[in-house]
């Protein structure tokens, strides 16, 4: 070793990675800077280079073309086990002939560290697990082997921890309740957090910045509310939750919004929601922002006229419509079940109106399935 | 009751089996061993008189070739020991779509008999194989050292012979490790040589106490390659008991030692078991 690569700290620098098997390029020229102290979340479909690029921040992989630095060190060519990074693998990757205890010492006992028991079981209470020092991996549920898989590695102080699908083998109720652990643990511990995820609901509940990637690119970044609110690709409109993309032409400018005619209605939008590079836009309002009402009720912000209901699912908190618009497009329509009022019935004549605010615009060349038709509960098995 | 009894009835024919085959012999074994010659009678007629001190005679009057047994069988297993883990671990984790083709290879030698194979090696290792006049030439052995009926020879041949036995437990035991956790303990800052003996040789400890004992408790006990390879010199206890059995004719005397040779192996292999403490591993 030239330098000692170890004791590394700072932001993590990406800088126009590219990595390549044969003729496919799993990660595509992706630049990326990741702040210190941040959860940090790549959320993506399978097969879309995430997990590709954290096995090349953990020094699995190497990168094709491109350059990885920790503050200011290279760390692009380092050896795995001199990176200040750890990482909790997937399917936890105990090591089955050893305790808990000695798991979690595994790293400590490496670095050579002195005070092994203390370091050890101040993780262990720090993950309520400390009765389960003495027994094997394989003696404890998929819960506490998650939890030691997490203990392993913070124990270390990284600069850099990695998660890769780490609750992706955990039933629903387990898998939220370790969410608001690892976000909490997070902020305990201080570390940066890099979680790799396909669950949009996952990263969303822990992550302060989301990366969201795409065939090896990122496709947008930014805080949860800003990708949900104000998405710039259709990718991410349709990955991230649902959207209702119609069809459209900007046909005039009012101060700080934008007009735009939808099958000959008139509506408005935020300037700043639009992503169009010409007059041809596709209009995005996310289903839980319309509000229905049958035709003769008064109604404010953007309205459009002549739906029909086509289909009513009443699912407890909110009644799930499918209204048919006059142009033959079916809208998702998201209401609060909230005000006492008896859901609309099937065959309702109805306007639809939303809050302008609400509304982003989307080039009016994009492929409108995109995103959509990828399966997020496929286990990823890039 | 029909489900109860099925389990039993299908033991019934291995069990059959054993009986006949195993248990019957041994009986027969056991009691011949005690046996002494009928005074005046031919040659091979013995009679029973419990004479247990066949054992202690047996073995003080062979006890060199039990030590020499034991002392080959040693190395051979370190050998092949040697030769086996890493050819195991590459086919495990580094042979990619070839694995079935390399395993055929490990096993190939079984298409030929046993004795042939043995008797190849004297080909190899003799005067006009490639070998001796390779290792004159360069130096290595003088022009007068020969490598047949030599322990070097005996000790090659049980090696070469017994090496699936030690590569095919190895190999099903490094193949089940689950490579993340190799990952895992790199991402933990242990260096390759740390990970190995770490993390792969203590997962790996099950096929290596299997592929020892295959290795090692049919090469105490095997005289072919001593027989072929080796010289009176080199004489293994699997030898004596094949000559007292088939050309002395002392039966008594092959029965005590075969059952010595059992009751050493059996105490060895308690004491490795223990040693090795299979039972902590997964």
């Amino acid at each position: 070793m030239s330098f000692d690569a170890s004791s590394a700290r700072g932001d993590l620098i990406l800088t126009r990675i590219t990595k390549e098997y044969g003729d496919f390029k799993a990660v595509d020229d992706l630049s990326l800077t990741i702040p210190k102290g941040s959860f940090f979340a790549l959320l993506g479909p399978s097969g879309c280079g995430k997990t590709t690029t954290l096995r090349m921040i953990a020094g699995l992989e190497e990168p094709t073309v491109g350059s990885i630095h920790l503050g200011p060190t290279d760390i692009t060519t380092t050896k795995p086990y001199q990176r200040p990074i750890n990482t909790v693998f997937q399917n936890y990757a105990l090591f089955p002939h050893l305790t808990i205890f000695e798991n979690i010492a595994f790293g400590l006992r490496r670095r050579g560290i002195k005070d092994v028991d203390a370091e050890v079981n101040k993780v262990l209470n720090l993950v309520e697990l400390p009765h389960l020092a003495g027994r094997k991996p394989t003696q404890l549920s998929g819960g506490q082997q998650q939890r030691i898989a997490l203990a392993r590695a913070i124990v270390n102080r990284p600069a850099l921890l990695l998660l890769d699908e780490p609750l992706g083998a955990l039933d629903l109720k387990l898998r939220r309740q370790m969410q608001i652990e690892l976000k909490w643990i997070q902020k305990e511990v201080g570390l940066t957090f890099v979680h790799v995820t396909h669950d949009q609901e996952e990263a969303m509940t822990m992550a302060d910045t989301i990366a969201v990637m795409n065939e090896g690119k990122i496709e947008q970044m930014g805080s949860p509310a800003d990708l949900y609110d104000d998405p710039e690709t259709a990718f991410v409109a349709n990955f991230l939750g649902q959207s209702n993309l119609i069809k459209g032409t900007i046909s005039g400018n009012d101060g700080d919004s934008l007009i735009a005619d939808v099958f000959g209605q008139k509506i408005s939008l935020p300037k700043n929601r639009s992503h169009a590079v010409d007059n041809s836009i596709y209009v995005g309002i996310r289903p839980e922002k319309f509000r229905i009402s049958l035709l003769n009720t008064p109604v404010n912000g953007n309205v459009l006229t002549g739906g029909r209901i086509e289909d009513v699912s009443y699912i407890g908190v909110s009644t799930q419509y499918q209204v048919e618009m006059p142009w033959g497009q079916e809208l998702m329509v998201f209401e609060q079940n909230d005000d006492g009022v008896a859901p609309f019935n099937k065959g309702d004549a109805v306007n639809i109106s939303w809050a302008p605010v609400f509304t982003f615009a989307l080039r009016g060349d994009e492929d409108v399935t995109a995103g959509s038709e990828v399966n997020p509960e496929v286990l990823d098995e890039e | 009751m029909g489900k109860i009894r099925t389990p039993y009835l299908l033991l019934l024919p291995g069990f059959g089996f054993l009986f006949v085959f195993f248990i019957l012999p041994i009986l027969n074994l056991a009691q011949t061993s005690t046996q002494t010659p009928v005074g005046g009678g031919d040659t091979g007629q013995y009679e029973q008189t419990f004479r247990f001190q066949n054992y202690i005679d047996a073995f003080v009057e062979n006890k060199e070739q039990f030590g020499r047994s034991f002392v080959y069988a040693l190395i051979a297993t370190f050998l092949a020991l040697a030769i086996s883990y890493p050819l195991a671990y590459a086919i495990a984790f580094k042979s990619g779509k070839y694995k079935n083709f390399f395993l055929v290879l490990v096993v190939a030698p079984f298409f030929t008999s046993f004795l042939l194979r043995t008797v190849a090696w004297k080909q190899i290792l003799g005067e006009e194989g490639f070998v001796v006049p390779t290792l004159r030439s360069v130096g290595i052995i003088s022009d007068s050292t020969t490598l047949t009926s030599t322990a070097f020879a005996v000790v090659m041949g049980m090696t070469y012979n017994f090496l699936p036995f030690m590569t095919l437990p190895l190999f099903a035991s490094i193949d089940r490790i689950d490579p993340r956790t190799l990952e895992a303990s790199g991402d933990l800052y242990a260096n390759g040589f740390t990970t190995f003996r770490k993390v792969t040789l203590p997962l790996s400890m099950p096929g290596v106490v299997a592929g020892t004992l295959l290795t090692f408790i049919p090469a105490a006990g095997d005289y072919v390659n001593a027989a072929i390879l080796g010289s009176p010199n080199t004489k293994m206890i699997g030898n004596v008991i094949e000559s007292r059995y088939f050309k002395i004719v002392d039966y008594p005397t092959a029965a005590a030692l075969s059952f010595t040779l059992m009751a050493a192996i059996l105490i060895l292999v308690t004491v490795y078991i223990r040693k090795a403490g299979t039972e902590e591993l997964v």
